[in-house]
């Protein structure tokens, strides 16, 4: 599968990516089962590009970008970044390659280490990769702050004293501290406040444009994700349901659990009546995944093909990929949308 | 939020953050995690008492040859199992003295020991005496003593044992090795308890097997057989200092292992937070990850099971010297001095044997665990009011 514009090599190329974790038992710790937490996907990125990635929670969005940035091993398939092949480095290999890539976390709270001063937590990220020395590295971490819109007056402070909001800025400086090329942002928005919400999404789309920065957006929020992506991938269960350009994906959706996760945006406007599609049931278990095409037990278009035919992922309009057998009778969700 | 934002920012100036955002701004200036630590330690008198009793051990232990009258090894041939010396204030004539005085003894019945006073000989208690030289902390030699009596006499506060060695000096002097013994042997203990218990946790797999199953060897030994076992790899005839350091290394070997099974535990749980992982995708190394993100997490249960552990040292050494195993006489440890107070006879003729050095146990054991409690509740975030977060 190959991303619209082909021209060019993509910063990112994740093929085939699976991570299972095996279910131990017992006093040997015997493998019983495995949940397939990433069951095969497939996606490239452009230097540049939001690439948003939604699903519902348990889906395999924060595995999927915690493999790509060899966080956690995966269990198969490849990850080439720039080309380069970096699904099996060892440490020492991939430390060089640390500081093109770096991670944004959702839950502002565990992830600054309370010991540490805002300071010293960026200090360590410029000195690991020997980015400045001496003075130099006092004024790196005050020109981060600025960039994220503290002031380096904060350095000295430690964590506990900032709210929800002023640390995911501190968790985005020291990300941007080494200068990466491509950062995962593992829903950075989702544990804030709404009204936080939106001036972290904006930072993080200011920041983008004019460092040239590559995103991996996840979410499980489609307004947050439409606001900031190029283009959405919506993942279920483990699998790339469908993968468009933002505007396209909106407007025309052609998979049905996009078509119902659409439909679950509220629309700010007490007068319109909108078509909600409620899904039934709860997300079956990654350990034990239905049969065929994964959503069929709460689709509301199944037929009897979908129970024992995996659809794949084919473009079913020019960069426009979806998994379902029926891609081509989906219909866009009642008028109403935004 | 279906839409953006019509208000667009700078990300290059510093933003107007809404009043929610910016806390951390307002005039209170920020409150270091030392400053709420003190402030919390403060609301608990007994971890304040303990804490001074310590201070005022340890300082007496390291000043014992200058509070000292007398050398630890110094016997008075004259005067076994003399009975503390009392103070007085008020002479037989019933006139009242500023400085404090001793009455001479002398010994009324030799069988039994039994000293009487001789009202006549009235000793005045001298501060800043010259007596028998030492060298303190290896560094002043001196032979300046903080109180004494006149030439030719004695004072015994604390009585003296079936040597006539004075138990206060040796009390002091024994404390050197009492006190020191649970710090030092933290100090090892610890060190290796964090280390390993701070990989084992860390690294997991055939590592973390590796050396929780040797912590558990070490743990299903029975700890006084163990004690009693590695001592019997010494030879018995070292000199005192490195008998000391023996107990101190058993000790040390027997309690890493508790404590490196709970530091695994914490491990665990510590490094699932997000900054661990952050520092991993940051290619910071395994080493620095564990002693800069993971091992600094726990150091309020650190501090506190060390000062609650310390008892446990002081009481093992007091074992080993009971047993005859640990500081040999003539140096003197507390456990060594409990040791002569053994027999029914010292019990009930000469009680101070027991109570100088048992008393002493006491008070520093009660001491740690007062200080231990206190610092437990200081560095628990659930008790900290009127902080920020």
């Amino acid at each position: 599968m190959s991303a619209p514009s082909a021209n060019t090599t993509p910063i990112l190329e994740v093929r085939d990516l699976k991570k299972y974790f095996p279910i131990k038992k017992g006093l040997f710790s015997r493998t019983v089962g495995q949940v397939k937490a990433l069951d095969g996907i497939s996606f490239d990125v452009q230097a540049g590009e939001v690439l948003g990635l939604v699903g519902e929670s348990g889906c395999g969005k924060t595995t999927a970008g915690r493999c790509i940035l060899q966080l956690m091993q995966p269990t198969s398939g490849s990850v080439k970044f720039e080309g380069q092949e970096i699904v099996g480095l060892s440490r020492s290999e991939l430390r060089p390659l640390r500081r093109h890539m770096q991670i944004v976390f959702q839950d502002p709270y565990s992830s600054l280490n309370p010991r540490l001063t805002i300071g010293s937590i960026l200090r360590e990220a410029i000195t690991t990769h020997n980015l400045a020395r001496g003075a130099a590295v006092n004024d790196r971490v005050a020109e981060l702050l600025t960039l994220v819109g503290l002031s380096p007056t904060h350095q000295a402070r430690y964590p506990h004293e900032f709210s929800g909001g002023q640390r995911q800025r501190i968790g985005i400086a020291r990300a941007l501290a080494v200068n990466p090329r491509l950062i995962v942002a593992d829903e950075p928005v989702s544990a804030l406040d709404v009204s936080i919400q939106a001036q972290v999404v904006n930072l993080l789309r200011d920041l983008q444009r004019q460092m040239h920065l590559t995103y991996i957006f996840v979410a499980h929020d489609l307004s947050v994700v439409k606001h900031i992506s190029d283009r959405v991938a919506v993942m279920y269960l483990g699998t790339i349901a469908e993968l468009a350009g933002s505007a396209e994906l909106y407007a025309n959706p052609r998979h049905p659990y996009t078509v119902s996760l659409l439909s679950a945006i509220p629309i700010p406007d007490p007068d319109r009546r909108r078509h909600r599609i409620v899904l039934r049931g709860d997300v079956p278990s990654p350990a034990n995944p239905p049969s065929g095409c994964r959503f069929h037990t709460r689709c509301y278009m199944a037929q009897p093909v979908c129970a024992h035919e995996v659809p794949l992922l084919r473009e079913v309009a020019p960069g426009h990929w979806s998994a379902c057998h029926f891609a081509e009778q989906v219909a866009a969700p009642a008028p109403g949308q935004s | 939020m279906t839409s953006a934002p019509p208000d667009r920012h700078d990300p290059l100036a510093p933003l107007v953050l809404d009043p929610a955002e910016s806390r951390a701004d307002t005039a209170t200036p920020p409150e270091s995690p030392t400053t709420i630590f003190w402030r919390q330690l403060k609301k608990s008198p007994l971890a304040i008492i303990g804490g001074s009793v310590l201070l005022l051990f340890y300082l007496l232990a390291i000043v014992a040859p200058f509070v000292a009258p007398y050398p630890e090894e110094e016997m008075d041939r004259r005067r076994y199992f003399h009975p503390p010396h009392s103070l007085h204030l008020i002479d037989r004539q019933g006139s009242f003295h500023l400085r404090p005085f001793v009455r001479e003894t002398r010994l009324a019945n030799p069988q039994q020991f039994r000293y009487e006073d001789i009202e006549t000989e009235e000793r005045p208690l001298r501060f800043f005496v010259r007596g028998a030289s030492y060298t303190m902390l290896g560094l002043v030699s001196s032979n300046l003593h903080l109180f004494g009596v006149d030439n030719g006499s004695r004072v015994y506060l604390l009585g003296t044992d079936s040597f006539g060695r004075d138990e206060f000096s040796r009390l002091l002097y024994g404390g050197q090795v009492s006190l020191t013994v649970g710090l030092v042997g933290i100090l090892i203990s610890f060190s290796l308890g964090l280390l390993l218990g701070g990989i084992s946790g860390y690294v997991g797999g055939a590592t973390d097997s590796v050396i929780m199953r040797s912590t558990e060897l070490l743990l299903s030994i029975p700890s006084l057989y163990l004690i009693i076992a590695l001592r019997a790899v010494f030879p018995i005839d070292l000199p005192s200092q490195q008998v000391y350091l023996g107990i101190v290394a058993i000790l040390a070997f027997i309690g890493w292992a508790g404590l490196a099974r709970v530091i695994r535990g914490l491990v665990l749980s510590i490094r699932r937070n997000e900054y661990v992982t952050a520092a991993e995708a940051l290619g910071v190394s395994r080493f620095r990850i564990i002693t800069r993100h993971i091992l600094p997490n726990t150091w309020s249960f650190v501090i506190v099971a060390a000062t609650i552990s310390v008892p446990g040292y002081i009481l093992g050494e007091v074992v080993l010297s009971f047993l005859g195993v640990g500081v040999q006489e003539p140096a003197a440890s507390w456990g060594n001095m409990l040791n002569q107070a053994r027999s029914l006879r010292a019990l009930t003729s000469f009680p101070w044997l027991l109570y100088v050095p048992g008393v002493a146990i006491f008070l520093t054991v009660m001491a740690f665990n007062f200080l231990g409690d206190g610092l437990r509740d200081a560095l628990d975030p659930r008790r900290v009011t009127g902080g920020t977060s």
